[in-house]
């Protein structure tokens, strides 16, 4: 089963939640997706390989043959080419690796070269994997991309995603079995939550509500599941050492039995709500 | 006009908060929010919406059922599995028109999207140009990249815009962050924190953008904090505002209050020490420049 881990807003607990999961089960594959900003390493500590380069295949013009025709910088959408003149300027960052312009361009000029955006690295045995975005790079859905065509055939898989409900988002959680979406009782977090509520509805995905942070005002949740028949599967309460334990990077269930108990009761409801 | 924007990597830890807490303290001002898929600054700011706009941000392939001949040609063609039987998934189409250049019949068009709507606000304090993405849209950056515009367009003679970016540090947080005067890392002292933080001030000086950091509710975990400012120190970053947890600032977020409104003079003091040093700091940039 892939269960996808979500929130719309940012900072709702989506890795605690994710990690939790992942360290209660007897096994299980944990993919961090939020290849931006990937977090799950430091509460899992994976003993992690080599990383593996992702690269993505951009333009490069044979300036022997080209003559500045402009057909590739008219065939691309994403304005990341330019003919001036004589000259073709290339800007590889925001080139969407489709080919367009080498489909377009009459005289054969431009082929493609390989350019490294970003890693992916695994445990040994991929039990565990995350991705990670170079710095003052834009795209990153080929690394989302390299890290799902690793997802194993068998066993349980925990996806943990990116913050928001943009196309990232979208390429982490499709083909997934069920989606999880924390919150927290916030008038943020549950304005952002309709907003996953909405992305998950319009991809037909089951999903369920976790409740992180819960305190007295917990209520504008449950009223939201209430009216829109959401399960709220679970609850986890605001609490001081929790957030201290997370802090340094400590989780409730790595020494409290009864934290793990009820991330197995979490994955048996989902089981169910998954129709599995 | 001088541009600020507020980021932190990760989410959660402020920035909203901070922004709106700015947008009462400061004067002469417009204010704008680029985090387009998971908005909130507007929840605190209260606007009347002045211009509503539909936003057409991508392209997507549209074919002619009608000259189409089956060929599979732009299937076999295009790199994101958009296509198939002939029929565009419109999730996956990247609207790169690969399908167009090659399809025999000329069956394929590319047609424009409305990705989203942006919005400017007359608000009490000032002008807000903010937007929101359609559900699971493409994107994003191009979306900020208008937010920004709206500054543009609506200016009068504002001296300061204060940005909030969104979480991360790809596309959305590129096109809030480039060409601005500033940027406000805002951090939390968690392990999380500290390694976004370090990503996205990268980010910031990738693109040669001067860059500071603001902990917020740094007394959660002292030792962390410790470890960010000396982060900081060490890769030349200033630490330009501390601002402690307390209870009452979550209390009153709750009821739409920002903690200047509710009164909570530690943490309104430190929010005006910060847009201080901010005004310094800037100033110290204008003269070496």
């Amino acid at each position: 089963m892939k269960i996808a881990v979500l929130s719309g807003k940012g900072g709702t607990g989506k890795t605690t939640v994710s990690a939790s999961l992942a360290m209660s089960l007897p096994s299980c594959q944990y993919i961090d997706c939020d290849v931006e900003e990937p977090n799950g390493a430091i509460f899992l500590m994976p003993e992690l390989e080599k990383p593996s380069p992702v690269k993505v295949l951009v333009p490069e013009v044979d300036m022997a043959k080209c003559d500045a025709c402009g057909s590739c910088a008219k065939a691309c959408q994403f304005n990341a080419i330019a003919v001036v003149k004589d000259n073709v300027l290339m800007f590889p960052e925001i080139c969407h690796h489709c080919g367009a312009c080498l489909i377009a361009c009459p005289n054969e000029a431009i082929k493609e070269v390989e350019r490294v955006i970003g890693v992916v690295e695994s445990n040994k045995d991929d039990s565990f994997l995350h991705g990670k975005l170079d710095v003052g790079e834009p795209i990153s859905i080929p690394i989302i991309q390299q890290l799902k065509r690793r997802i194993k055939t068998k066993g349980d898989v925990i996806l943990d995603c990116s913050p928001g409900a943009s196309c990232v988002v979208v390429q982490s959680i499709e083909d997934s079995d069920y989606c999880i979406l924390v919150t927290e009782p916030t008038p943020f977090g549950l304005h952002d939550l309709k907003i996953a509520v909405q992305l998950v509805r319009k991809m037909g995905i089951p999903f369920g509500i976790v409740l992180n942070k819960a305190s007295d005002d917990s209520r504008i949740i449950h009223e939201f599941c209430r009216e829109e028949g959401i399960d709220l599967l679970m609850e986890i309460p605001f609490d001081q050492d929790i957030a201290e334990g997370y802090s340094r990077g400590i989780l409730p269930v790595q020494n409290d039995r009864t934290w793990q108990e009820k991330f197995i009761k979490l994955y048996e409801k989902i089981e169910r709500g998954a129709g599995k | 006009m001088k541009q600020v924007v507020f980021i932190s990597g990760k989410g959660g830890t402020g920035k909203s908060t901070l922004v709106s807490s700015l947008s009462i303290l400061v004067e002469n001002k417009m204010i704008a929010d680029c985090d387009v898929d998971a908005p909130n600054l507007h929840i605190l700011l209260k606007g009347d919406v002045q211009k509503k706009d539909d936003f057409f941000g991508a392209k997507e392939a549209v074919i002619d059922p009608e000259l189409c001949v089956k060929c599979g040609l732009c299937e076999e063609t295009c790199r994101f599995d958009a296509i198939e039987e002939c029929k565009v998934s419109v999730m996956k189409c990247e609207g790169c028109g690969a399908c167009v250049l090659v399809c025999p019949q000329n069956a394929i068009k590319l047609e424009e999207v409305k990705t989203g709507e942006t919005y400017v606000s007359k608000t009490n304090r000032g002008t807000f140009s903010n937007a929101l993405l359609d559900i699971g849209a493409e994107g994003s950056g191009k979306l900020v990249t208008e937010v920004r515009k709206n500054v543009n367009n609506y200016k009068k003679k504002e001296e300061w815009v204060l940005i909030d970016g969104s979480p991360g540090i790809g596309c959305s947080v590129i096109a809030s962050m480039t060409g601005a005067d500033a940027v406000i890392a805002v951090s939390e002292p968690t392990k999380s924190g500290k390694s976004d933080l370090e990503r996205v001030l990268g980010v910031a000086r990738y693109f040669e953008i001067p860059a500071f950091v603001c902990i917020n509710k740094y007394n959660l975990n002292l030792q962390v904090t410790k470890e960010i400012e000396a982060f900081c120190e060490q890769e030349g970053f200033p630490v330009i505002g501390k601002i402690p947890f307390d209870e009452t600032v979550v209390r009153a977020l709750r009821e739409f209050k920002t903690p200047v409104e509710a009164g909570n003079s530690v943490v309104t003091q430190e929010i005006k020490n910060i847009w201080s040093r901010i005004n310094d700091e800037m100033k110290k940039l204008e003269s070496v420049s």
